[in-house]
């Protein structure tokens, strides 16, 4: 029920409108600061605190190593840093943990050079590995409390409405990120949020990832990162005929999964093989003239061209792969950036995760109960992100997982993973270069594959092939120290990450 | 025994451990692993060690495996045969094949090594490659030369140098050689496959000459990428409309004999001994590509 209202006597007095002060009004709310050092002071950043950066750059970030440096002149200890993600190029980041600046860190995932210093140990405190849904989830309900957003966008006007790309400002456009979609839950929960952008563009800075309100104070920069990183990390098209068997046979298994229907939704997960299913869809949907209602995700290239050639309506993006994606984005209509917690938030019922119907996932370990690993190598090192995984695979209606049987000399289908990741009960499909496996929980689609003449096999079995091959591998040898937890998406701990041995 | 398909056929090189290891796992009907021109010198010993571990370990789903040995006349083809015919599960492919003077060598070297590991003489089969105009205007003798013989190869990369020619889109300059081999293999009742395409990005090139072939009355062809495998399967297999056809022939001849009737008319068109083979033939292949079961499947529903 509405409260009961009492009402004060207007006076025109009060009015603040075409005059001086509404000129002064403008000026004030320039939210343009010197340098990045005035802007950290400016937001009462302390020792202990949490700081947090988004990964739209991939590889090609600059804006995680600019800022640490500056904290770390500034005499900064004992910060939390919670990105998005973290990748080769944050190699810097080790220093930065032995200087005492970072004493912990939470993240989807970790690559290159830092994951292995943090998978031999250099941290006291474990990671926290969060899939992005379970991200958006720990921010939202205050698990991780952001005390200051730094976040690098190619473009933002001087109130502070800013974007992945600039529609006026082509000079903008010379580093385009696409999607600010992991930015976006930072920028609307964190206490602070700096703006670091090489391009200031006039108001209003339309259409906008994260808007003015959410933004406190605007830093210019020479550099926030390297398009040409963007397209690196898991993003790349592939030529392998390897990868091109098994996302023959992931489309084979989408076509007669049931799921395949007129008005379907569809995401293709990083890597190879996955990002290549789109490509043996085609023929199918148009010979029996169906069209996607939309793509959901990180959204890639060849996707982008099914959208152009009228195969997928719209296209919900996180995330843009790479530039054609981000430049989709920019000039399409149908091409809609979505949040993190829009996108994946397990807080959030109407996630676009649950609309989904169909999403191919990539992995580097499946075992023979369904389990996928996306962290950890054979070798025990942590050398990948959780991504969206756990939360499409629970979301979509069919979640298939692409893996070749062996990588080299390493079998890829295991009796147990070594990290666990998603939880083989929201897999369905595992599709291998020797063979497609169902879960057997998943009784109508083994009835549908059994009609549709699609040979199936026993994880089991596929498991016997590659050792029968490679040998049973030997165990990785660890110390009891943990450098990892690993959560699932509703911030349960689902495994731990072991330092090494060497 | 169902008739064995020899529609695709592999080149892995023999000194590739990923490319050995995995090439089972692609639709093809043959895997020919190559000890001779794609691999160095030098690495030669690697390659036999590298392909005699892997025939004796890795299960290739019944695929028909075949192996490209050096030439017998350095020394090196004999190794090879002494490493591989003890495994018992290759078929030889002897490069370069001139004359039947070459099949009858190296059957006589297969047949003393078969001897001495007391298996069956005659067991191990072979494949010649032609690939020299000697080897051309000899094909008939060569196709007849030995009962080990399952087919005989066109191998155009050294034969048109030896032609003083290239190779060209229309392929008008192996259309002798081509016509040659078809027609001796079809006189020994043995395969007849077609040379590589070596443009990988031409597959539009690619698919006009394999439906070339095909035409010309070729079992398939030899193939240097999976990303070929698939139009060389379609163009080979029957249609559904060939399969359906050809299940009408013979099931109406069948009737027919049955009330003593020798020649039909269906459709208003005579059926005749040839095309009740072809149909028998279309069958037979459907049979073992699966489609003849997928197809009665879907009637039976």
């Amino acid at each position: 029920m509405n409260k009961k209202q009492t009402f004060k006597a207007f006076n025109p007095e009060n009015i603040e409108t075409k005059n001086e002060a509404y000129i002064t009004h403008r000026v004030e709310n320039n939210k343009i600061v010197e340098s990045l050092e005035e802007a950290i002071k400016a937001t009462g950043l302390k020792d202990g605190m949490t700081i947090s950066f988004h990964h739209h750059f991939r590889n090609g970030d600059h804006t995680v190593n600019l800022v640490l440096d500056t904290l770390n002149k500034m005499g900064y200890k004992d910060l939390y840093l919670a990105s998005s993600s973290l990748n080769v190029c944050h190699e810097p980041i080790i220093s930065h943990i032995k200087s005492g600046l970072i004493t912990q860190i939470d993240t989807s995932g970790l690559r290159g050079p830092l994951a292995d210093a943090i998978s031999h140990g250099i941290m006291d405190k474990p990671v926290i590995f969060r899939s992005h849904g379970g991200r958006a989830a720990a921010i939202e309900s205050g698990v991780i409390v952001i005390d200051v957003a730094f976040l690098g966008v190619p473009s933002c006007d001087p109130l502070g409405n800013a974007n992945g790309y600039s529609r006026d400002d082509e000079r903008a456009n010379d580093v385009i990120c696409g999607s600010l979609g992991y930015a976006k839950s930072d920028a609307e929960y964190a206490k602070n949020t700096i703006i670091l952008s090489n391009h200031i563009v006039p108001y209003p800075n339309t259409p906008f990832g994260i808007p003015e309100s959410q933004v406190d104070y605007i830093v210019e920069v020479d550099d926030i990162g390297d398009p040409s990183g963007i397209m690196s990390g898991a993003t790349r098209f592939t030529t392998n005929p390897k990868e091109l068997l098994i996302a023959e046979k992931a489309a084979t298994v989408i076509i007669n999964s049931g799921f395949f229907i007129n008005g379907f939704s569809i995401q293709f997960g990083s890597g190879g093989a996955s990002l290549a299913v789109a490509q043996f869809l085609k023929p199918a949907m148009i010979e029996r003239k169906y069209k996607a209602r939309f793509a959901l995700g990180g959204i890639s290239a060849s996707v982008v061209e099914l959208h152009e050639e009228g195969l997928i309506e719209k296209l919900l993006d996180v995330q843009s792969f790479d530039l054609k994606a981000a430049n989709s984005l920019k000039n399409n209509r149908f091409h809609q950036q979505i949040s993190a917690s829009y996108y994946a938030s397990p807080l959030n019922l109407g996630a676009a995760v649950n609309q989904l119907d169909i999403v191919v996932l990539s992995a580097l370990e499946v075992d023979i109960n369904f389990n996928v690993n996306v962290l950890t190598g054979a070798d025990g090192i942590i050398r990948g992100a959780i991504g969206g995984h756990q939360d499409t695979a629970a979301g979509a209606r069919l979640a298939v997982v692409v893996v070749p049987l062996l990588r080299g000399r390493i079998p890829c289908v295991v009796d147990k993973v070594n990290t666990l990741v998603t939880p083989g009960k929201s897999v369905d499909v595992v599709v291998t270069d020797y063979g497609i496996a169902v879960n057997p929980a998943r009784k109508k689609i083994i009835k549908i594959m059994e009609e549709n003449h699609i040979k199936i096999m026993d994880l089991k079995e596929l498991y016997n092939i590659a050792v029968t091959m490679t040998g049973i591998p030997k165990a990785i040898a660890y110390t009891d120290k943990v450098v990892g937890n690993v959560t699932y998406r509703d911030g349960t701990l689902i495994d731990k990450i072991y330092q090494v041995k060497d | 025994m169902s008739i064995r398909l020899r529609r695709t056929m592999l080149f892995v090189p023999g000194n590739n451990t990923s490319m050995v290891v995995n090439a089972g796992i692609y639709p093809v009907d043959s895997l020919m692993f190559d000890l001779e021109d794609s691999v160095a010198l030098d690495q030669k010993e690697n390659a036999r060690f590298v392909l005699h571990e892997a025939l004796r370990t890795i299960n290739y789903q019944g695929k028909e495996l075949i192996v490209r040995i050096n030439s017998l006349s350095d020394g090196m083809g004999q190794m090879d045969l002494d490493y591989l015919i003890p495994l018992g599960k290759v078929a030889i492919r002897l490069p370069k094949t001139d004359s039947a003077q070459d099949v009858i060598d190296c059957e006589e070297y297969i047949a003393n090594i078969e001897k001495k590991y007391n298996m069956e003489v005659g067991s191990t089969k072979m494949m010649a490659a032609i690939e020299s105009a000697n080897g051309v205007l000899n094909a008939y003798s060569i196709a007849h030369a030995s009962k080990r013989l399952i087919g005989i190869a066109l191998g155009a990369e050294d034969l048109v140098t030896d032609l003083h020619t290239k190779r060209s889109p229309s392929g008008l300059e192996l259309n002798f050689s081509r016509s040659m081999i078809l027609m001796a293999a079809r006189s020994a009742g043995i395969s007849a496959i077609d040379t590589v395409y070596s443009n990988l990005n031409n597959m539009e090139g690619f698919k006009a000459e394999v439906e070339m072939i095909k035409l010309l009355g070729f079992d398939g062809k030899s193939i240097i990428n999976p990303r070929q495998i698939q139009i060389i399967n379609d163009v080979f297999s029957p249609t559904e409309k060939e399969i359906l056809d050809a299940f009408e022939i013979v099931s109406t001849m069948e009737k027919a004999k049955k009330i003593g009737i020798g020649v039909i008319s269906l459709h208003g068109k005579m059926v005749d001994k040839p095309i009740i083979e072809r149909a028998k033939k279309v069958l037979e292949i459907a049979t073992v590509t699966g489609q003849l079961a997928r197809i009665e499947d879907n009637y039976n529903e």
